[in-house]
């Protein structure tokens, strides 16, 4: 793109996604207003719901771990220019494998269940892309349309398993029965509770936490510091270029898309192992999607995508908290999340278009 | 199997296939117009809800109907803008589109109604009621085509009807008239276009707007025809099973017809029976669900005759400097 060296990389960087942002939340604060509620009232809710008690961090950073898997799982994709959609099926699938796996055995410990677990989860959702990333690279099927197709197909087999296979006899509910003790994560409470202070009180955040920030740092040496990252990388900026350097676009189209399935997928520990402990329909609720929003606003880099997935984390026990204590129902924070995909990804140039034009003419008259 | 149930489930497909056939046809031309739009979805969403909303407050569905396609329009616009004007990705822009419908149907719903993101449920003049067409009760004594007349061809409302029409007029109007031509050239080669001197942002503005009616008229027959009100998500994945149709048709009319009332009748099928026996095979309802969008991935991969998209789909078009 001619634009884009046209601009200074913290301004590519930081400033336009930061004003995306701003128009993104300016048009939610107008909607707030028309639907006559008050959005400083909102804000302060929102503020005083998910981060002024280590109870309102406990669910911020358990929906930000969520969405850290899934905003990774895209970014890794994007690299390779691959727009995964899939998401939500993938992370779905991943909780298939988290509930076999934990309810196959009589785990005795965490440490030895968590690792098994996230082997399910992992090469569950992995499994899950591999099929859409295959008729990509080998039938030129358009990834977007399989992956969507996927995510409806994955919600159909895990409701047929939940239902006729894994629903405990006599129970009228579609989920798996409650894991064993042994699969059950430490909690912050758990963790955190050492001087006699009760901290994180009932808050589903827990040890998957680490292991999400854990991810983003690997991502990040991945992608930036390993020869495969550089592949993925040169074969998302020119799928010739790539060719001509010798790297095969069957191999880069399978290895991101594995890697992207396997981080939705991993999404499962936190919410089906760590929160439910059993597995139920739609678990996933849409974490899949908002990873889209995050990848978008971290530009694809693990450091935005870990801020990036704070930031919803935020916005989503925010929200939750609106809904409970005033008008402004919850699926407030779907139009906000609407509004950043919009503005940070499809009408990224209406930001970056007079922003280039304006440094184009800064640097004219330095000339 | 009786002629009665036969009819029953037939005249289930042809009014589930109606939303889907309006949906497919709003993408038919966007993309044949080189826009892809994951959007359908939305603006399905998005005209139901102001449909039956301006429906219940105004009194007439007619209002209410020229509300939802609004409302549709209005979202297409964003996508043009999007996809046209600031050459975004159009699938990042369909993303964003429908969660906009999501979010925003609920939050308006709840604002105006307060109950629970629904409208009022409507009735007489605020929904679209069944059209008896002429001499159906005169034929009503004649075996089987009488009934099949009735039941079958007789008795739907306005919508299914406009839905149907749509298609021969889409075929015309794409395949057979100097604006189809242009549009079809806009989608496949849209430098080609520019040269002979035709606007392509114009073209596919108007291509994109087509589609906002089009969904406008899908979503206004959901929740003023096929149901009796707006609940939230009740597009319930709709959008998407008419892009899988689309694929499925090849992105041509008359096999968009087709598709849809294939699809139309697995959702009958699956909405009558739980489970269904074939050659000692049982079927779970599930599969049902699942199986327009396993036929479509079999399309899309080629393994029963290749699905190609218009060729310049997705790419935006830079004027040369």
């Amino acid at each position: 793109m001619s634009g884009k060296e046209a601009l200074p990389k913290w301004v590519d960087v930081v400033v336009i996604p930061l004003i995306s942002l701003m128009i993104a939340f300016l048009i939610s604060a107008l909607v707030i207003l028309a639907i006559g509620e008050d959005p400083v009232e909102a804000v302060r809710t929102m503020i005083t719901g998910a981060v002024m008690s280590t109870y309102g961090w406990g669910y911020t950073l358990y929906y930000a771990t969520n969405f850290m898997f899934t905003g990774l799982a895209v970014a890794v994709a994007f690299h390779a220019r691959l727009f995964n959609i899939g998401g939500e099926g993938q992370a779905t699938l991943g909780g298939l494998g988290v509930a076999l796996v934990c309810l196959s055995l009589p785990w005795p410990h965490w440490t030895i269940a968590l690792p098994a677990a996230m082997v399910g989860a992992a090469l569950f959702g992995a499994a899950w892309a591999a099929i859409p990333a295959y008729l990509q690279a080998k039938r030129g099927s358009h990834i977007v349309i399989t992956t969507i197709m996927f995510n409806f197909i994955g919600a159909a087999l895990l409701n047929y398993m939940l239902v006729n296979v894994l629903k405990p006899q006599g129970s009228m509910e579609p989920s798996t029965a409650y894991f064993p003790d042994g699969t059950a994560l430490p909690t912050f409470q758990d963790m955190f509770g050492v001087f006699g202070l009760t901290l994180f009180r009932g808050a589903p955040v827990n040890v998957t936490f680490f292991i999400a920030v854990a991810a983003c740092f690997l991502v990040w040496l991945l992608i930036w510091r390993t020869r495969l990252g550089y592949e993925i990388r040169a074969y998302g900026q020119s799928e010739p270029g790539a060719v001509y350097a010798g790297i095969s676009p069957f191999r880069i189209t399978m290895i991101a898309m594995l890697i992207s399935g396997g981080l939705a997928g991993l999404m499962a520990i936190n919410n089906v192992m760590g929160e439910a402990e059993r597995l139920v329909l739609n678990s996933v609720e849409g974490a899949g999607f908002i990873g889209i929003a995050v990848a978008l606003m971290g530009r694809s880099h693990p450091f935005g995508v870990f801020l990036a997935a704070l930031l919803f984390g935020f916005l989503y026990q925010g929200g939750a908290e609106l809904g409970l204590w005033t008008n402004i129902p919850r699926d407030l924070i779907v139009v906000i999340q609407a509004l950043v995909i919009l503005f940070t990804g499809a009408l990224d140039n209406m930001v970056r278009m007079p922003l280039t034009r304006l440094f184009l003419r800064m640097r004219k008259g330095d000339a | 199997m009786d002629l009665n149930t036969i009819l029953q489930i037939l005249d289930s497909t042809v009014r589930l296939a109606t939303p889907l056939l309006l949906a497919c046809l709003a993408g038919l031309y966007s993309e044949r117009a080189g826009i892809f739009d994951i959007g359908l979805e939305g603006k399905m969403l998005a005209a139901a809800f102001f449909s039956a909303a301006i429906a219940v407050v105004s009194g007439s569905v007619w209002i209410g109907l020229v509300a939802g396609i609004m409302a549709s329009v209005a979202l297409s616009l964003i996508h043009g803008l999007a996809s046209i004007t600031f050459r975004g990705n159009q699938l990042i822009s369909g993303v964003a589109i429908n969660f906009l419908a999501s979010g925003l149907t609920v939050l308006i719903a709840q604002a105006w109604f307060q109950q629970g993101g629904r409208t009022p449920s409507l009735s007489g003049a605020e929904r679209f009621n069944p059209i008896s067409l002429p001499f159906s009760e005169t034929f009503a004594s004649i075996p089987i085509f009488g009934p099949v007349y009735g039941q079958l061809i007789s008795g739907h409302t306005f919508l299914v009807y406009v839905a149907l029409l749509a298609v021969p007029l889409s075929w015309w109007l794409l395949f057979r008239t100097r604006f189809g031509l242009r549009l079809r050239a806009v989608g496949e080669n849209p430098a080609a276009v520019d040269t002979a001197g035709i606007s392509v942002t114009r073209l596919r503005y108007v291509a994109v707007m087509i589609c906002g009616v089009l969904c406008g008229l899908a979503g206004a027959y959901l929740a003023t025809g096929l149901a009796a009100g707006f609940v939230k998500e009740m597009s319930a994945g709709r959008g998407f099973i008419a892009l899988a149709a689309l694929i499925f048709a090849k992105w041509r009319p008359w096999y968009a017809l087709y598709a849809c009332l294939l699809f139309g009748f697995l959702e009958a099928i699956g909405n009558r029976y739980q489970n269904i026996d074939i050659l000692g095979i049982t079927l779970p309802v599930q599969f049902m669900q699942a199986l327009p969008y396993i036929l479509t991935v079999v399309i899309l991969a080629g393994f029963v005759g290749k699905a190609i998209p218009p060729r310049a789909g997705g790419e935006p078009y830079v004027k040369e400097r």
